[in-house]
C-alpha cells in the first residue's frame, strides 16, 4: 500500500526526521493562506502515488501569489500518468548545496533490510545506480536494534564529508531505520535529502510503501489508504478475495492460481489474441467468488469472450461449476465463454455444466484456441 | 531416489486441526505418507485422521521421531511455528501459507542462518515424490513416477505441467514448490543442484515467473554446472510493469524482473524455453529415456 507525501511526511517528524513544515491545499484559498504563512518563494506539489511526478511538471517553484495561484490551477489541471491531482502539498523553498539519497528497503536475494544511501541524491536510485553504482552504498541488517555502532559509523562516513553533518546524517538513517520496521514498510525513501544555504540536513522529500501483508497489525496506516488511485473494478474485486488486474485486451480471464493466471494470459496473447484481465480466484472453494469474477469482467464492454480455465487442486471443479451457473441465472451473459476444468471432482463438475448445456475442454491449448477465435469473429 | 522427501519422511502437521490442515492431512495419508503427528497448540490429546496431535513440536517429533514440518497456520502465527520447528530441530520445513509479513520473513531466514535444515516456501504448494510421499497440497493423481524433476515458484501452473507430463508417459522423480514470496528458504538453484546429484533425475522442468533475479542465479548455475536438459516456462509476459500478479513476489519491478529478460538468460545458458506449458513433453522426447 502507498501513502502520499504529506502523509509519510507526517510519519518520518514523528521518528525525529527534520521535514520542511508543510501544508495540504485542496482549494487555492488554501494554498494562498498556507504560502502567506510562509515566505515566497514556496514549491507547490502534486500528491499523487504513482512516480515520474516531477518529470510530469507535477512540480513548481513560485515566487509570488500571482505565480501561485497559476502554478496552482496548473497543477490542479494536471493528469499524471492519467492519475488527477486532487492534493497539493505547499512547503517552503530550500536553497540546496547538496543532494542525497536514503531508503530503506528489503533485499530480496539476501532475505535482509537494506539501508541504501547516496552522496549524489535527486535522480531515480535505479538511475545513480546505472550511473554511477560506485556511489551507492549499502548497509545490511536484519532488526532495527541491530545497527552496529561501528560499522555503522564507517558507513555515515562514506556518504557525508564533515563531521556534524555524519552525525546528523546518521540520526535520519536510524530514523528511517526506524520507521520502516515499526510500520512494516516496504520502503522507507528520502530523496532528496539535502544540506540546505544554512548548512542543514532536510529531507525534502518523504516516501513510504506499506506491506500489504502486514496491515492487519496497522490499523492507523490502513485508515491512510487513499482509494481515489485504485481501480474500482479491482478494489471490489480485491473485496472479495480475488486478485485482478484490467488490461487492454477483448479476452476475459478467470483462473485459480497466480501462476497458471499469467501462463493463460500468455497463451492467449501467444495464440493471437489480446487477454483483457489477469484474474486469479485464489485457492478456497467458494461458486460465490466465481459468480463476482464473471460480474466484473462482464462490466468491461470491450470483452468479446470469456475463458475459464482451472486447474483444481484445492479449488473444487463442481463450486466453480455451480459459480457459473448461478451467473449465467443471474447475469446478463451476452458474451460467449469457454470453460476448461480439470482436477478435483471435475467429473460432477462436467455433469453439471452439460445437464445445463454447457460444453467443456479437456485441454488448455483447446480452449485458449476456441476463446481466441471467438474474440476475433465476434 | 527423488529428493527432499521420501519414504523415510515422517511428516508433522502444524495447523492440523484447522479446516485446510485437516483436509489435507486426510489427502497426503491417503496418497501414502507417513504423517505422523500433528501440532496445535492447545489440542493435544486429539486425533485428526488417525494422526495424535501434540501441543508443541518438540513432544511430537520427540515422541513420533517426526522430521519433516509442514504448516497450514495462519499467516500472522506462521513466523512463530517455523521459529518452534527450527528450535525443535525438524530437518524439513515446507510452509505453505500465504501472506506472511515480509519482516516476519526476515527474522525467520536469520534463524535459519547456520542450521543444517532447509525452508520450502512460505506460499507454496509444498513437495511431492510421485508414489513415494506428498507433503503439500498437490492434487496425488495427477502424478507419476519417472526421471523427470519439477521446480517452480507457483501451484497451479506446475499441476499443468505435471498433467501434460504425465499423460505423455513422463513421470516425476520430485515436483518441488518454491513459493511466490519475495523471500523463500530455497531457490532455483538449491533444487537444479539436488536434481543434478539425484540418480532418477534425468531431465529438469523449470517454472518460473515475473519478479525477483532467481531465474537469472540459476542461469549462471546452469551454464556452469547442469548436465542433464533443462526446459523452462516463464510466466508472465502480458503482465504489465509495476502491477502485482496474485503472488506478492511477482511484481515487474526492473528490468531483470520481466520474463523476457528471465527467457533470454535460461537461453543464453543453454536451457530450453518454451512457449506454451503443454510443449514441455515433446522438447523432452529423445532426450530423456521414456
Amino acid at each position: 500500500m502507498k501513502i502520499h507525501e504529506y502523509q509519510a511526511a507526517e510519519i518520518f517528524k514523528k521518528a525525529g526526521i527534520p521535514m520542511l513544515a508543510g501544508r495540504v491545499a485542496v482549494e487555492l484559498n488554501e494554498a494562498v493562506e498556507a504560502a502567506d504563512a510562509m515566505k515566497y518563494p514556496v514549491v507547490l506539489k502534486s500528491q499523487v502515488l504513482v512516480g515520474g511526478r516531477g518529470k510530469a511538471g507535477g512540480i513548481k517553484v513560485v515566487q509570488n501569489r500571482k505565480e501561485l495561484e497559476r502554478g496552482f490551477a496548473l497543477l490542479k489541471g494536471l493528469r499524471i500518468k492519467g492519475y488527477p491531482v486532487e492534493k497539493i502539498l505547499i512547503v517552503p523553498a530550500v536553497k540546496i548545496k547538496k543532494e542525497f539519497y536514503a531508503g530503506v528497503t528489503i533485499d530480496q536475494l539476501r532475505g535482509d533490510v537494506v539501508l541504501i544511501a547516496s552522496a549524489s541524491g535527486g535522480v531515480e536510485i535505479e538511475e545513480i545506480a546505472k550511473k554511477n553504482p560506485q556511489a551507492i552504498k549499502k548497509y545490511y541488517f536484519q532488526r532495527s536494534r541491530e545497527i552496529d555502532r561501528t560499522r555503522f559509523r564507517e558507513f555515515v562516513e562514506g556518504i557525508f564529508d564533515r563531521p556534524a553533518h555524519r552525525e546528523a546524517g546518521a540520526a535520519i538513517f536510524s530514523s528511517l531505520a526506524g520507521v520502516f520496521f515499526d510500520y512494516d514498510c516496504s520502503l522507507a525513501e528520502i530523496n532528496p535529502l539535502v544540506i540546505d544555504a544554512g548548512d542543514e540536513i532536510r529531507a525534502l522529500d518523504a516516501k513510504i510503501n506499506f506491506d500489504d501483508n502486514a496491515l492487519f497489525r496497522h490499523k492507523d496506516i490502513q485508515e491512510l489508504r487513499d482509494t481515489c488511485f485504485d481501480d474500482p473494478d479491482e478494489l471490489e474485486a480485491k473485496e472479495y478475495g480475488l486478485s485482478f488486474v484490467k488490461l487492454e485486451g477483448n479476452v476475459g480471464c478467470i483462473v485459480n492460481g497466480a501462476g497458471l493466471a499469467m501462463g493463460t494470459m500468455d497463451v492467449i496473447k501467444l495464440s493471437g489474441g489480446r487477454p483483457a484481465n489477469f484474474l486469479d480466484v485464489g485457492g478456497s472453494s467458494d461458486p460465490k467468488k466465481v459468480f463476482h469474477a464473471l460480474e466484473i469482467i462482464l462490466r468491461n464492454k470491450n470483452i468479446k469472450g470469456i475463458l475459464i480455465n482451472i486447474f483444481g487442486g484445492i479449488t473444487r471443479c463442481d463450486d466453480i461449476a455451480k459459480g457459473i451457473l448461478d451467473a449465467k441465472k443471474k447475469l446478463d451473459m451476452q458474451v460467449p465463454f469457454v470453460v476448461r476444468l480439470i482436477g478435483t471432482n471435475e467429473k460432477e463438475a462436467k455433469e453439471l455444466l452439460a445437464k445445463n448445456g454447457i460444453q467443456t475442454f479437456a485441454t488448455m491449448r483447446e480452449a485458449v484456441e476456441k476463446v481466441v477465435k471467438i474474440s476475433k469473429d465476434n | 531416489m527423488s529428493i527432499l522427501i521420501d519414504t523415510n519422511t515422517k511428516v508433522l502437521v502444524q495447523g492440523i486441526t484447522g479446516r485446510d490442515g485437516a483436509f489435507h492431512t486426510q489427502q497426503m495419508v491417503d496418497y501414502g505418507t507417513n504423517v505422523a503427528a500433528g501440532v496445535t497448540p492447545g489440542k493435544g490429546g486429539q486425533e485428526v485422521y488417525g494422526v495424535p496431535v501434540f501441543d508443541t513440536v518438540a513432544e511430537a517429533r520427540g515422541k513420533t521421531g517426526a522430521n519433516t514440518a509442514i504448516l497450514y497456520v495462519p499467516a500472522k502465527f506462521a513466523k512463530d511455528a517455523i521459529l518452534e520447528d527450527i528450535s525443535a530441530g525438524m530437518e524439513l520445513i515446507i510452509c505453505i501459507t500465504e501472506g506472511i509479513p515480509v519482516l516476519d520473513m526476515v527474522e525467520v531466514k536469520k534463524a535459519l542462518e547456520g542450521k543444517n535444515l532447509r525452508l520450502i516456501g512460505p506460499n507454496c504448494p509444498g513437495i511431492i515424490s510421485p508414489g513415494k510421499a506428498k507433503a503439500g497440497i498437490m492434487p496425488g493423481h495427477i502424478h507419476k513416477p519417472g526421471p523427470i524433476g519439477v521446480v517452480s515458484r507457483s501451484g497451479t501452473l506446475t499441476y499443468e505441467v505435471v498433467h501434460n507430463l504425465t499423460i505423455s508417459g513422463m513421470g516425476q522423480s520430485s515436483c518441488v514448490g518454491l513459493g511466490g514470496d519475495p523471500i523463500i528458504g530455497t531457490r532455483f538453484v538449491d533444487v537444479l543442484e539436488m536434481f543434478m546429484r539425484d540418480d532418477e533425475t534425468e531431465g529438469i522442468v523449470m517454472v518460473g515467473e515475473i519478479g525477483g533475479e532467481d531465474e537469472q542465479i540459476a542461469a549462471e548455475y546452469i551454464k556452469k554446472e547442469a548436465t542433464k536438459p533443462i526446459l523452462g516456462f516463464i510466466a508472465g509476459r502480458t503482465a504489465p510493469a509495476g502491477k502485482r500478479m496474485g503472488h506478492a513476489g511477482a511484481i515487474i519491478s526492473s528490468g531483470e524482473s520481466t520474463a523476457e529478460a528471465k527467457r533470454e538468460v535460461l537461453m543464453a545458458a543453454g536451457g530450453t524455453v518454451v512457449d506454451f506449458p503443454y510443449d514441455i513433453p515433446a522438447h523432452f522426447q529423445g532426450r530423456i529415456s521414456v
